[in-house]
Protein backbone atom coordinates (compact mmCIF):
# COMPACT_ATOMS: atom_id res chain seq x y z
CA UNK A 1 0.00 0.00 0.00
CA UNK A 2 1.42 3.43 -0.91
CA UNK A 3 0.25 6.64 -0.51
CA UNK A 4 0.08 9.07 -3.81
CA UNK A 5 2.59 11.55 -2.54
CA UNK A 6 4.38 13.96 -4.94
CA UNK A 7 8.38 13.76 -3.42
CA UNK A 8 10.07 17.05 -4.00
CA UNK A 9 13.82 16.63 -2.95
CA UNK A 10 14.83 19.22 -0.73
CA UNK A 11 17.79 20.84 1.22
CA UNK A 12 16.50 20.73 4.80
CA UNK A 13 14.40 17.85 6.80
CA UNK A 14 11.93 20.24 8.69
CA UNK A 15 11.28 22.58 5.88
CA UNK A 16 11.07 19.50 2.92
CA UNK A 17 8.26 17.92 5.36
CA UNK A 18 6.49 20.59 5.56
CA UNK A 19 6.20 21.93 2.12
CA UNK A 20 5.77 18.50 0.95
CA UNK A 21 3.14 17.73 3.55
CA UNK A 22 1.20 21.45 2.63
CA UNK A 23 1.39 20.47 -1.20
CA UNK A 24 -0.27 16.95 -0.58
CA UNK A 25 -3.25 18.87 0.55
CA UNK A 26 -3.07 21.40 -1.93
CA UNK A 27 -1.48 24.66 -0.97
CA UNK A 28 0.93 25.69 -3.20
CA UNK A 29 3.99 26.01 -0.65
CA UNK A 30 7.61 25.18 -1.69
CA UNK A 31 10.52 24.83 1.09
CA UNK A 32 12.11 28.03 0.65
CA UNK A 33 8.58 29.70 0.65
CA UNK A 34 8.33 26.79 4.20
CA UNK A 35 10.78 28.39 6.09
CA UNK A 36 9.97 32.30 5.21
CA UNK A 37 6.63 32.08 6.71
CA UNK A 38 7.47 29.56 9.76
CA UNK A 39 10.25 31.97 9.79
CA UNK A 40 13.42 29.79 10.20
CA UNK A 41 16.10 32.11 9.94
CA UNK A 42 18.23 32.47 12.96
CA UNK A 43 21.61 32.76 14.32
CA UNK A 44 22.75 31.42 17.99
CA UNK A 45 26.19 30.51 19.32
CA UNK A 46 25.56 28.36 22.40
CA UNK A 47 28.54 27.69 24.05
CA UNK A 48 26.84 25.96 26.87
CA UNK A 49 25.64 23.34 24.37
CA UNK A 50 27.65 20.45 23.47
CA UNK A 51 28.07 18.37 19.90
CA UNK A 52 30.73 16.22 20.42
CA UNK A 53 32.19 18.39 22.87
CA UNK A 54 32.00 21.05 21.20
CA UNK A 55 30.18 24.41 21.08
CA UNK A 56 27.11 24.40 19.50
CA UNK A 57 26.62 27.31 16.42
CA UNK A 58 22.77 27.08 14.85
CA UNK A 59 21.59 29.02 11.81
CA UNK A 60 17.87 27.93 12.23
CA UNK A 61 15.61 28.05 15.43
CA UNK A 62 14.69 25.16 17.34
CA UNK A 63 13.30 22.26 16.10
CA UNK A 64 9.86 21.81 15.39
CA UNK A 65 9.90 26.02 15.61
CA UNK A 66 9.31 25.90 11.49
CA UNK A 67 6.47 23.39 11.40
CA UNK A 68 4.60 25.16 14.46
CA UNK A 69 5.10 29.00 12.83
CA UNK A 70 3.93 27.65 9.46
CA UNK A 71 1.10 26.12 10.14
CA UNK A 72 -0.53 28.27 12.49
CA UNK A 73 -0.09 31.34 10.30
CA UNK A 74 -1.50 29.20 7.20
CA UNK A 75 -4.44 28.34 9.11
CA UNK A 76 -3.64 24.48 8.79
CA UNK A 77 -4.19 21.73 11.78
CA UNK A 78 -1.83 19.37 12.31
CA UNK A 79 -2.20 16.76 14.94
CA UNK A 80 0.78 15.87 16.86
CA UNK A 81 1.21 12.83 19.17
CA UNK A 82 4.13 11.54 21.18
CA UNK A 83 4.37 7.70 22.69
CA UNK A 84 5.92 5.72 25.75
CA UNK A 85 4.87 2.39 23.89
CA UNK A 86 6.91 1.48 20.69
CA UNK A 87 3.92 -1.06 19.63
CA UNK A 88 1.25 1.35 20.08
CA UNK A 89 3.05 3.99 18.23
CA UNK A 90 3.73 1.95 15.06
CA UNK A 91 0.05 0.87 15.30
CA UNK A 92 -1.25 4.20 15.27
CA UNK A 93 1.54 4.83 12.41
CA UNK A 94 -0.14 2.18 10.28
CA UNK A 95 -3.59 3.04 11.13
CA UNK A 96 -3.05 6.29 9.79
CA UNK A 97 -1.15 4.88 6.35
CA UNK A 98 -4.63 2.56 5.91
CA UNK A 99 -6.76 6.03 5.93
CA UNK A 100 -4.43 6.91 3.35
CA UNK A 101 -2.98 9.86 5.28
CA UNK A 102 0.91 10.34 5.16
CA UNK A 103 2.42 10.65 8.18
CA UNK A 104 5.17 12.79 9.70
CA UNK A 105 7.90 11.15 11.86
CA UNK A 106 10.67 12.93 13.78
CA UNK A 107 13.33 10.41 14.06
CA UNK A 108 17.05 9.66 15.14
CA UNK A 109 19.31 10.03 11.54
CA UNK A 110 21.73 7.47 13.51
CA UNK A 111 19.16 4.63 12.88
CA UNK A 112 17.45 4.94 9.65
CA UNK A 113 19.54 2.55 7.62
CA UNK A 114 19.46 4.19 3.95
CA UNK A 115 21.60 7.24 5.70
CA UNK A 116 25.26 6.94 3.77
CA UNK A 117 27.90 6.21 6.80
CA UNK A 118 29.39 9.48 6.63
CA UNK A 119 26.20 11.23 7.91
CA UNK A 120 25.12 8.96 10.56
CA UNK A 121 25.65 10.79 14.08
CA UNK A 122 23.25 10.82 17.02
CA UNK A 123 20.83 13.59 15.75
CA UNK A 124 17.10 13.14 16.50
CA UNK A 125 15.59 15.72 14.82
CA UNK A 126 15.25 14.50 11.28
CA UNK A 127 11.81 14.84 9.89
CA UNK A 128 10.49 12.69 7.51
CA UNK A 129 7.40 11.30 5.81
CA UNK A 130 5.96 7.36 6.14
CA UNK A 131 4.17 6.87 2.62
CA UNK A 132 3.25 3.67 2.31
CA UNK A 133 3.63 0.27 3.97
CA UNK A 134 4.54 -3.43 2.34
CA UNK A 135 4.29 -5.89 5.42
CA UNK A 136 7.64 -4.48 7.19
CA UNK A 137 8.88 -2.99 4.89
CA UNK A 138 7.65 1.19 5.04
CA UNK A 139 7.76 3.52 2.15
CA UNK A 140 9.45 6.61 2.94
CA UNK A 141 9.84 10.46 1.32
CA UNK A 142 12.86 11.41 3.69
CA UNK A 143 13.37 14.73 1.89
CA UNK A 144 16.63 15.21 1.93
CA UNK A 145 17.27 11.95 -0.49
CA UNK A 146 16.32 12.26 -4.35
CA UNK A 147 13.56 9.49 -4.27
CA UNK A 148 11.80 7.63 -1.61
CA UNK A 149 12.95 5.45 -0.11
CA UNK A 150 12.70 2.43 1.88
CA UNK A 151 12.79 1.31 5.49
CA UNK A 152 12.15 -2.14 7.31
CA UNK A 153 9.77 -1.75 10.52
CA UNK A 154 12.47 -2.94 13.14
CA UNK A 155 14.59 -0.25 11.63
CA UNK A 156 11.76 2.36 11.99
CA UNK A 157 10.87 1.69 15.56
CA UNK A 158 15.12 1.93 16.70
CA UNK A 159 14.62 5.78 14.99
CA UNK A 160 11.26 6.70 16.37
CA UNK A 161 12.64 5.98 19.41
CA UNK A 162 16.33 6.77 19.56
CA UNK A 163 17.35 8.49 22.88
CA UNK A 164 19.29 11.02 23.85
CA UNK A 165 19.09 14.70 23.74
CA UNK A 166 15.99 15.88 22.25
CA UNK A 167 14.35 12.22 21.85
CA UNK A 168 11.70 11.99 19.55
CA UNK A 169 9.64 9.48 21.89
CA UNK A 170 7.65 8.52 18.68
CA UNK A 171 6.81 11.58 17.58
CA UNK A 172 4.40 11.63 14.62
CA UNK A 173 1.99 14.43 13.22
CA UNK A 174 -0.43 14.61 10.18
CA UNK A 175 -2.56 17.54 8.56
CA UNK A 176 -6.33 17.47 10.28
CA UNK A 177 -7.53 19.88 8.22
CA UNK A 178 -6.24 23.21 5.95
CA UNK A 179 -7.59 26.64 5.79
CA UNK A 180 -9.61 27.25 2.53
CA UNK A 181 -8.26 31.02 2.21
CA UNK A 182 -5.07 31.25 4.02
CA UNK A 183 -4.30 34.96 3.94
CA UNK A 184 -0.36 33.88 2.32
CA UNK A 185 0.81 38.13 2.53
CA UNK A 186 0.13 38.39 5.68
CA UNK A 187 1.41 34.86 6.72
CA UNK A 188 4.51 36.26 4.71
CA UNK A 189 4.59 39.59 6.57
CA UNK A 190 4.40 37.90 10.01
CA UNK A 191 6.91 35.62 9.03
CA UNK A 192 9.73 38.02 8.41
CA UNK A 193 8.66 39.98 10.99
CA UNK A 194 9.33 37.64 13.45
CA UNK A 195 13.17 36.69 11.87
CA UNK A 196 14.11 40.44 12.28
CA UNK A 197 12.60 40.80 15.30
CA UNK A 198 14.59 37.99 17.00
CA UNK A 199 17.93 38.25 14.98
CA UNK A 200 17.84 42.55 15.66
CA UNK A 201 16.38 42.26 18.91
CA UNK A 202 17.24 39.49 21.29
CA UNK A 203 17.94 40.44 24.90
CA UNK A 204 21.13 38.19 24.77
CA UNK A 205 24.30 38.24 23.44
CA UNK A 206 24.43 34.70 22.37
CA UNK A 207 21.33 35.11 19.88
CA UNK A 208 20.78 37.05 16.59
CA UNK A 209 23.17 39.76 14.89
CA UNK A 210 24.38 40.26 18.35
CA UNK A 211 25.54 36.33 18.30
CA UNK A 212 27.52 36.50 15.08
CA UNK A 213 29.77 39.14 16.82
CA UNK A 214 29.74 37.05 19.79
CA UNK A 215 31.07 33.89 17.73
CA UNK A 216 33.57 36.79 15.81
CA UNK A 217 34.94 37.71 18.92
CA UNK A 218 35.48 33.95 19.88
CA UNK A 219 36.72 32.77 17.03
CA UNK A 220 39.57 35.31 17.50
CA UNK A 221 40.16 33.84 20.81
CA UNK A 222 40.24 30.50 20.66
CA UNK A 223 44.11 30.01 19.23
CA UNK A 224 45.33 31.68 22.24
CA UNK A 225 42.24 29.89 24.79
CA UNK A 226 42.72 26.29 23.52
CA UNK A 227 46.05 26.00 21.17
CA UNK A 228 45.71 25.20 17.37
CA UNK A 229 44.92 21.67 17.45
CA UNK A 230 41.64 22.47 19.56
CA UNK A 231 41.32 25.78 18.29
CA UNK A 232 40.35 23.53 14.74
CA UNK A 233 38.45 21.24 15.71
CA UNK A 234 35.97 24.41 17.28
CA UNK A 235 36.50 25.91 13.87
CA UNK A 236 35.70 22.84 11.68
CA UNK A 237 32.10 21.99 13.66
CA UNK A 238 31.39 25.71 13.00
CA UNK A 239 31.92 24.72 9.41
CA UNK A 240 29.78 21.71 9.37
CA UNK A 241 26.91 23.66 11.32
CA UNK A 242 26.90 26.00 8.46
CA UNK A 243 27.34 24.23 5.32
CA UNK A 244 26.51 20.48 6.37
CA UNK A 245 23.76 18.93 4.91
CA UNK A 246 20.76 20.53 5.43
CA UNK A 247 21.38 24.36 5.45
CA UNK A 248 21.25 24.78 1.70
CA UNK A 249 24.16 26.50 1.69
CA UNK A 250 25.35 29.24 3.82
CA UNK A 251 23.47 28.57 6.77
CA UNK A 252 20.23 28.76 5.42
CA UNK A 253 21.25 32.47 4.08
CA UNK A 254 20.41 31.45 0.50
CA UNK A 255 16.93 29.32 1.36
CA UNK A 256 16.35 32.84 3.09
CA UNK A 257 17.04 35.09 -0.23
CA UNK A 258 15.07 32.67 -2.49
CA UNK A 259 12.13 32.67 0.11
CA UNK A 260 12.87 37.06 -0.05
CA UNK A 261 12.12 36.90 -4.09
CA UNK A 262 8.80 34.87 -3.99
CA UNK A 263 7.99 37.46 -0.96
CA UNK A 264 8.66 40.46 -3.54
CA UNK A 265 5.99 38.66 -5.82
CA UNK A 266 3.42 37.35 -3.30
CA UNK A 267 3.59 41.23 -1.84
CA UNK A 268 4.18 42.99 -5.35
CA UNK A 269 6.99 44.95 -3.28
CA UNK A 270 9.92 44.99 -5.62
CA UNK A 271 12.24 45.91 -2.94
CA UNK A 272 12.12 42.70 -1.30
CA UNK A 273 13.46 41.29 -4.66
CA UNK A 274 16.42 44.11 -3.95
CA UNK A 275 16.86 42.92 -0.54
CA UNK A 276 17.28 39.42 -1.65
CA UNK A 277 20.28 39.91 -3.76
CA UNK A 278 21.86 41.40 -0.76
CA UNK A 279 21.01 38.51 1.07
CA UNK A 280 22.61 36.40 -1.34
CA UNK A 281 25.60 38.28 -1.33
CA UNK A 282 25.62 37.76 2.34
CA UNK A 283 25.34 34.57 2.40
CA UNK A 284 28.26 34.52 -0.47
CA UNK A 285 30.98 36.28 2.46
CA UNK A 286 29.95 33.44 4.57
CA UNK A 287 31.15 30.96 2.52
CA UNK A 288 34.09 32.88 2.51
CA UNK A 289 34.39 32.28 5.88
CA UNK A 290 34.00 28.50 5.84
CA UNK A 291 36.58 28.53 2.65
CA UNK A 292 39.16 30.44 5.10
CA UNK A 293 38.43 28.06 8.24
CA UNK A 294 38.59 24.57 6.32
CA UNK A 295 41.80 25.93 4.62
CA UNK A 296 42.86 26.19 8.66
CA UNK A 297 41.56 22.98 9.12
CA UNK A 298 43.42 21.26 6.03
CA UNK A 299 46.73 22.56 7.04
CA UNK A 300 46.82 24.88 3.66
CA UNK A 301 46.20 28.39 5.48
CA UNK A 302 47.06 31.38 3.37
CA UNK A 303 47.89 34.54 4.35
CA UNK A 304 44.67 36.18 4.87
CA UNK A 305 42.99 33.21 6.67
CA UNK A 306 44.58 34.13 10.41
CA UNK A 307 42.03 33.60 13.38
CA UNK A 308 41.60 37.76 13.26
CA UNK A 309 40.87 37.67 9.25
CA UNK A 310 38.07 35.07 9.68
CA UNK A 311 36.38 37.27 12.66
CA UNK A 312 36.44 40.25 10.64
CA UNK A 313 34.42 38.11 8.42
CA UNK A 314 32.31 37.07 10.69
CA UNK A 315 31.71 41.39 11.55
CA UNK A 316 30.83 42.27 8.52
CA UNK A 317 28.08 39.55 8.03
CA UNK A 318 26.93 41.09 11.37
CA UNK A 319 27.14 44.65 9.90
CA UNK A 320 25.11 43.57 7.11
CA UNK A 321 22.72 40.86 8.40
CA UNK A 322 21.79 44.09 10.96
CA UNK A 323 21.47 46.40 8.11
CA UNK A 324 19.00 44.25 5.84
CA UNK A 325 16.98 43.39 8.82
CA UNK A 326 16.46 46.68 9.76
CA UNK A 327 15.06 47.26 5.77
CA UNK A 328 13.12 44.14 5.90
CA UNK A 329 11.57 45.00 9.43
CA UNK A 330 10.29 48.36 8.12
CA UNK A 331 9.30 47.19 4.70
CA UNK A 332 7.30 44.19 6.20
CA UNK A 333 5.27 46.63 8.89
CA UNK B 1 25.86 32.41 -5.18
CA UNK B 2 25.23 31.72 -8.74
CA UNK B 3 23.84 28.67 -10.54
CA UNK B 4 27.08 27.53 -12.60
CA UNK B 5 29.04 28.08 -9.52
CA UNK B 6 27.56 25.46 -7.66
CA UNK B 7 30.08 22.89 -5.82
CA UNK B 8 30.53 19.26 -7.24
CA UNK B 9 32.81 18.23 -5.38
CA UNK B 10 32.32 14.45 -4.26
CA UNK B 11 32.70 14.40 -0.45
CA UNK B 12 32.03 11.07 2.26
CA UNK B 13 28.80 10.49 0.48
CA UNK B 14 29.95 9.87 -2.50
CA UNK B 15 27.06 9.55 -5.07
CA UNK B 16 24.77 11.21 -3.03
CA UNK B 17 23.63 14.55 -4.32
CA UNK B 18 21.91 17.28 -1.67
CA UNK B 19 20.04 19.97 -2.54
CA UNK B 20 21.48 23.97 -2.36
CA UNK B 21 19.74 26.69 -3.83
CA UNK B 22 21.31 29.10 -6.35
CA UNK B 23 20.33 31.82 -8.09
CA UNK B 24 19.41 30.97 -11.83
CA UNK B 25 20.28 32.20 -15.19
CA UNK B 26 16.85 34.36 -15.03
CA UNK B 27 18.07 36.19 -11.54
CA UNK B 28 15.66 33.82 -9.77
CA UNK B 29 16.74 31.18 -7.12
CA UNK B 30 16.33 27.19 -8.01
CA UNK B 31 17.29 24.05 -5.99
CA UNK B 32 20.20 22.99 -7.35
CA UNK B 33 21.99 19.45 -7.20
CA UNK B 34 25.56 19.14 -5.35
CA UNK B 35 27.33 16.11 -5.06
CA UNK B 36 29.10 18.08 -1.73
CA UNK B 37 31.44 21.22 -1.33
CA UNK B 38 35.10 20.66 0.07
CA UNK B 39 35.22 22.78 2.61
CA UNK B 40 32.37 20.84 4.05
CA UNK B 41 33.80 17.86 3.67
CA UNK B 42 37.01 18.81 5.54
CA UNK B 43 35.00 19.85 8.31
CA UNK B 44 33.03 16.20 8.27
CA UNK B 45 36.32 14.40 7.82
CA UNK B 46 37.93 15.87 10.59
CA UNK B 47 35.06 15.00 13.35
CA UNK B 48 35.29 11.47 11.18
CA UNK B 49 39.08 11.30 12.09
CA UNK B 50 38.72 12.04 15.51
CA UNK B 51 36.66 8.86 15.69
CA UNK B 52 38.95 6.74 13.47
CA UNK B 53 41.76 7.73 16.14
CA UNK B 54 40.06 6.88 19.44
CA UNK B 55 39.45 3.26 18.30
CA UNK B 56 42.95 3.05 17.38
CA UNK B 57 43.93 4.52 20.62
CA UNK B 58 41.61 2.23 22.31
CA UNK B 59 42.31 -0.98 20.15
CA UNK B 60 45.85 -0.79 21.51
CA UNK B 61 44.23 -0.34 25.60
CA UNK B 62 42.32 -3.44 24.80
CA UNK B 63 45.38 -5.15 23.74
CA UNK B 64 46.97 -4.60 26.51
CA UNK B 65 44.05 -6.05 28.77
CA UNK B 66 43.33 -2.53 29.97
CA UNK B 67 39.91 -1.67 28.37
CA UNK B 68 36.90 -4.28 27.15
CA UNK B 69 35.82 -4.43 23.43
CA UNK B 70 32.95 -2.97 24.67
CA UNK B 71 34.67 0.41 25.44
CA UNK B 72 35.55 0.31 21.38
CA UNK B 73 32.19 -0.29 20.51
CA UNK B 74 31.19 2.43 22.27
CA UNK B 75 33.41 4.60 20.27
CA UNK B 76 32.31 3.17 16.92
CA UNK B 77 28.62 4.11 17.90
CA UNK B 78 29.40 7.03 19.35
CA UNK B 79 28.13 6.60 22.62
CA UNK B 80 29.33 7.86 25.77
CA UNK B 81 28.08 6.09 28.76
CA UNK B 82 24.94 8.46 29.50
CA UNK B 83 23.70 7.37 26.14
CA UNK B 84 24.27 3.96 26.41
CA UNK B 85 22.78 3.48 29.39
CA UNK B 86 19.26 4.90 27.96
CA UNK B 87 19.73 2.29 24.86
CA UNK B 88 21.00 -0.45 27.22
CA UNK B 89 18.81 -0.19 30.54
CA UNK B 90 22.06 -0.11 32.00
CA UNK B 91 23.60 2.24 34.89
CA UNK B 92 26.21 4.57 33.31
CA UNK B 93 28.46 3.35 36.06
CA UNK B 94 28.23 0.33 35.60
CA UNK B 95 29.02 0.13 31.84
CA UNK B 96 31.78 2.51 33.08
CA UNK B 97 33.20 -0.54 34.39
CA UNK B 98 32.50 -2.93 32.15
CA UNK B 99 34.24 -0.80 30.21
CA UNK B 100 37.44 -2.56 31.62
CA UNK B 101 39.10 -6.22 30.20
CA UNK B 102 38.31 -8.10 33.55
CA UNK B 103 34.89 -7.03 34.79
CA UNK B 104 33.67 -7.24 31.01
CA UNK B 105 35.01 -10.75 30.88
CA UNK B 106 33.11 -11.85 33.31
CA UNK B 107 29.39 -10.47 32.22
CA UNK B 108 27.01 -12.78 31.86
CA UNK B 109 24.80 -13.34 28.77
CA UNK B 110 21.94 -11.54 29.43
CA UNK B 111 23.51 -8.35 29.83
CA UNK B 112 26.14 -8.92 26.70
CA UNK B 113 22.57 -9.71 24.95
CA UNK B 114 21.79 -6.31 26.25
CA UNK B 115 24.58 -4.11 25.07
CA UNK B 116 24.78 -5.82 21.64
CA UNK B 117 21.17 -4.79 21.10
CA UNK B 118 21.70 -1.35 21.85
CA UNK B 119 24.51 -1.52 18.75
CA UNK B 120 22.53 -3.72 16.95
CA UNK B 121 24.78 -6.23 16.40
CA UNK B 122 25.88 -10.03 18.03
CA UNK B 123 27.00 -11.23 20.89
CA UNK B 124 30.34 -12.48 19.20
CA UNK B 125 30.91 -9.11 17.25
CA UNK B 126 30.39 -7.63 21.21
CA UNK B 127 33.27 -9.72 22.20
CA UNK B 128 35.78 -8.72 19.60
CA UNK B 129 37.18 -5.75 17.75
CA UNK B 130 37.33 -5.53 13.71
CA UNK B 131 40.58 -5.93 12.07
CA UNK B 132 39.71 -2.53 10.40
CA UNK B 133 36.32 -0.20 12.12
CA UNK B 134 33.51 -0.84 9.24
CA UNK B 135 33.04 2.28 8.78
CA UNK B 136 33.37 2.69 4.93
CA UNK B 137 33.10 5.74 3.31
CA UNK B 138 31.60 5.81 -0.17
CA UNK B 139 34.39 8.56 -1.51
CA UNK B 140 35.96 7.96 -5.44
CA UNK B 141 38.04 10.74 -5.61
CA UNK B 142 41.71 10.52 -5.24
CA UNK B 143 43.68 12.65 -2.39
CA UNK B 144 44.62 15.95 -3.00
CA UNK B 145 42.05 15.91 -6.17
CA UNK B 146 40.30 19.40 -5.84
CA UNK B 147 42.72 21.36 -3.74
CA UNK B 148 40.57 24.08 -1.65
Amino acid sequence: MEIPFEHRQSAHCETGVAANLMSHYGLDINESMAFGIGSGLFFGYLPFIRLNHLPLTTYRINTGGIMKRLTKRLGVNLSMTQFRNPAKAMDALDRKLEEGVPVGCQTGGYWLPYFPQAYRFHFNMHNIVVIGRDGDDYKISDPIFEAPVTCHRRDLVKARFAKGALAPKGKMYFVESVSSAPDLPQAVKRGIREVCRTMLKAPVSMIGVKGIRKLAQQVERWPRKFGSEKALLYLGQVIRMQEEIGTGGAGFRFIYAAFLQQAADVLATPRFAELASEMTAIGDHWRQFAVAGARNCKGRARPGDSYAAMAAILNQCADREAALYKDLLALAA
Amino acid sequence: MRKENVPQDVGLAGPMREVVYAVGEDGRYEAVSSYGWDPKTVALSQAWDLILKELEAINAKVAAGELSPLAWHMTRHQMEPPLLAKYARINRWRIKRHMKAGPFRRLKSDLLARYADAFGISVAELQTIPATPDLEFETHREENGNPL
